[in-house]
């Protein structure tokens, strides 16, 4: 374990029991997931239980006990989406990557998950990759949204 | 920025803010609202940046990322000040004629102009725009003319003023009372009156009191709470710290989903230029009130939008709701006192102060005051965000502001209220939309999400994809809505799947009224909505996909069959490469055919087909 890098969370709190959702989104932001030997290392500093660690993690989705991909893939499956087409959008997603939702591929490249709304209905379907919104995204524009990724590294 | 140390120090700032303001500087305003932003607003503000710089404008044209400007369906928008000129589905390549023909010669770029569907012409103004003709914003006033990053723009318009008169002119008291006479009700759904909810917290014996501005905007289809945190701010805070000094209170929080990360920025930016200007923290004005916020971060859980589910979130545990009483204005954070309104809310409170409660009663229809904002999306010519009168109808709303249905379609529902609403079909589209009424007809006001829905949406794949949501964020506390909504999801999936039976109608109607009755929190009592209007409203849409084994909108996958017409397929291969299941197969450059044994009905081939040689039936 890292001891400095997780250091440098913990440092922001005041470390009472309130704190421990705020540090487990630094955790999950920093490190890509909850890795679990620095949970049990906040269990020990914030004086609460494993038990109730593990529970927020695994309550809250924005929380993963595996490792997430390099990039995160977010396809929307808010109303407006679903009526047009957001399932058949992950459906694409998910054969051209070869992985169900939830998961990372084999590479390490992407992860897939569906988010409940994204807010810009007008334009759906919409997804996200990392922080960035695509609009309209039919089928046929999947291929070139993925290739963007693929390539960089 | 300095830091005000009293209400004059900060009228004298705004009186030189005026005076340097020039009425007819020339801004460039490029909307970054949710539905622009990903249409590529920030490549366009650059594409300007630019541009400016390159025809040596930098100093006479402002230019600005504004918070959302209405009619996403034609973003992205620019507006250009002070003319009021509106230009819609602006491209980067569209900036240097724009900066040539109007920044430079003040004439107008036709083609970026918004047409009348009907009539042709052509609209150069924004206050020419039907779109926006027949709204009354309140809440969305500033959104599009101010710099969400910018106090000094909110200062502009009269930002902070409010504080003025609540602290200095009224009593906590009067600030409560003027709330209940301006009728002003709770915009996160329920529509609990506001002023009502302060005075209890007020009267509560505990000395230490709570706010919380619940910014968990987790209804699909819903945006409004979004386009306001990142578009104004300010307006949110202001109105939280009028509340604190009416009922007492001395920290605040706003509760943001992660999921809105820019709303997580502005907000945070906007707290700290406030404790910078003094308008949080010690003595604010030199009122003696103290008062400060923070921002606590939703990590992705719905049910987090019920406000003891957000509290136990707050205080580091899992959402799960407890039962009321105790209502948090009794009994909320931390065991005290809370007072908690959503975004919409708050950001009602400042005005509602500077005008005074009888010009807010004075809007609205007799129990439901002021206004309300929309998103209006689906299937609706100018998809966007409208603010109109309590009382509107609904054809008003979707027909007149929202330019009816694409593709000479026909209305069939709109849906309000999120997950929790229900569908409301054509023979009701002249009512008046209240709180009341929508609850008359089998819906809620909700946060405010209007989803239009035209004849390719099936009804019964509706109320399956809204159980189905809920299902998966119930948190499974009490058993009526754990095991009523598996139950629920049980019988949709038979009934999508071409097992339904009659009984199930039945069942679901007895599941239903259970749910309603035994749930602990609004997730699971009004889980029921979605399903009761449609059995109601709809029923022979259920009628054909369990009789008749036939969805008749073509939604439901296994009740429908793909084939592709011979005479038409080009074998051009692209849905060979797109089928999932290679279920596609023939000669390149000759007709192509689907196996109905291996075809999964994803569509995707449909989608793909560049020829409509996919047939679906």
């Amino acid at each position: 374990m890292d001891v400095a890098r997780l250091e440098a969370i913990l440092s922001r709190y005041e470390g009472e029991s309130y704190d421990l959702i705020p540090i487990l989104q630094d955790i999950q932001d920093e490190y890509n997931f909850l890795p679990k030997d620095e949970l049990k290392e906040v269990a020990k500093r914030l004086s609460v239980p494993l038990s109730r660690i593990y529970s927020i993690a695994t309550f809250y989705k924005m929380f993963s006990l595996m490792p997430k991909g390099e990039h995160q893939i977010k396809v929307c499956l808010g109303t407006t989406c679903h009526l047009k087409g957001g399932q058949r959008l992950l459906d694409s997603i998910s054969s051209r990557l070869g992985i169900e939702v939830g998961y990372t591929s084999k590479d390490g490249k992407f992860s897939l998950e569906t988010v409940g709304c994204l807010g810009s209905c007008a334009q759906a379907p919409v997804m996200m990759v990392d922080d960035k919104y695509y609009a309209r995204v039919t089928v046929d524009k999947v291929p070139k949204i993925l290739k963007q990724y693929q390539q960089y590294q | 920025m300095p830091r005000f140390e009293s209400v004059d120090h900060l009228n004298q700032y705004r009186r030189q803010l005026k005076a340097k303001f020039d009425p007819n500087q020339l801004q460039v305003l490029v909307c970054a609202g949710p539905g622009c932003l990903p249409l590529g607003s920030n490549a366009l503000a650059e594409a300007f940046r630019a541009a400016l710089a390159e025809r040596g404008l930098n100093g006479k044209v402002v230019l600005k990322s504004s918070g959302c400007q209405g009619l996403c369906a034609k973003g992205v928008r620019v507006l250009i000040r002070p003319q009021e000129i509106s230009y819609q589905k602006v491209a980067p390549e569209d900036v240097p004629e724009i900066v040539e023909t109007t920044l430079i010669k003040g004439g107008i770029v036709d083609r970026l102009l918004y047409q009348d569907p009907v009539s042709g012409e052509k609209c150069v103004h924004k206050s020419e725009i039907p779109f926006y003709q027949r709204q009354q914003p309140i809440v969305l006033r500033k959104l599009d003319v101010i710099d969400p990053e910018s106090l000094d723009d909110y200062l502009l318009l009269g930002g902070y003023r409010s504080l003025r008169k609540a602290f200095f002119e009224m009593t906590p008291l009067q600030v409560i009372e003027a709330l209940e006479r301006s009728g002003l009700r709770g915009r996160g759904g329920a529509g609990f009156p506001t002023g009502r909810k302060w005075r209890i917290c007020r009267e509560a014996p505990e000395k230490v009191k709570f706010l919380i501005c619940n910014g968990d905007e987790g209804d699909p289809g819903a945006f409004m709470d979004r386009a306001v945190m990142e578009g104004d701010p300010h307006a949110i805070i202001e109105g939280m710290i009028v509340g604190a000094y009416a009922i007492g209170a001395s920290q605040g929080y706003i509760y943001v989903r992660h999921e809105y990360p820019l709303a997580v920025k502005r907000l945070k930016l906007a707290i700290e230029q406030a404790r910078e200007a003094g308008f949080l923290g010690k003595n604010i004005l030199r009122s003696g009130v103290n008062f400060d916020i923070k921002i606590s971060q939703g990590s992705g859980a719905f049910v987090c939008g019920e406000e003891t589910a957000l509290i136990a979130s707050i205080e580091g545990f899992i959402g799960e709701p407890s039962p009321r009483p105790p209502y948090p204005a009794q009994a909320g954070l931390f065991g005290l006192p809370t007072v908690i309104n959503n975004v919409e809310t708050w950001a009602n409170v400042p005005e509602i102060i500077n005008m005074g409660p009888d010009w807010y009663a004075a809007i609205g229809t007799e129990n439901s005051k002021g206004t309300k904002v929309f998103s209006l999306v689906g299937a609706v010519n100018h998809t966007g965000m409208v603010e109109v009168p309590m009382g509107t109808t609904l054809r008003q709303i979707i027909f007149d502001l929202g330019g009816g249905i694409p593709g000479g379609k026909e209305f069939k529902a709109v849906q309000t209220g999120g997950p929790s609403g229900g569908c409301i079909p054509q023979h009701f589209l002249d009512l008046p939309v209240d709180y009341d009424s929508l609850q008359e007809v089998g819906s809620i006001m909700g946060s405010g999400g209007m989803i239009v829905m035209d004849q390719t949406s099936c009804m019964v794949d509706v109320a399956r994809y809204f159980i189905n949501f809920l299902f998966e964020e119930s948190c499974g506390k009490c058993t009526p809505c754990r095991e009523g909504l598996r139950q629920l999801v049980h019988i949709y999936n038979e009934i999508i799947n071409g097992r339904g039976e009659e009984s199930h109608l039945a069942l679901m109607e007895d599941l239903c009224t259970a749910m309603r009755s035994a749930s602990i929190c609004g997730l699971g009592q009004s889980a029921v909505n979605p399903v009761l209007s449609t059995l109601k409203y709809f029923r022979e849409e259920y009628e054909a996909h369990i009789f008749r084994k036939k969805c008749p909108a073509l939604v439901c996958r296994p009740l429908i069959k793909y084939t592709i017409d011979p005479d038409i397929c080009t074998g051009c291969l692209a849905c060979v490469r797109e089928c999932p299941v290679g279920a596609i197969s023939g000669i390149r450059k000759e007709a192509q055919e689907i196996d109905q044994e291996l075809c999964i009905k994803c569509g995707l081939c449909y989608e793909v087909c560049q020829f409509e040689a996919v047939r679906r039936e």
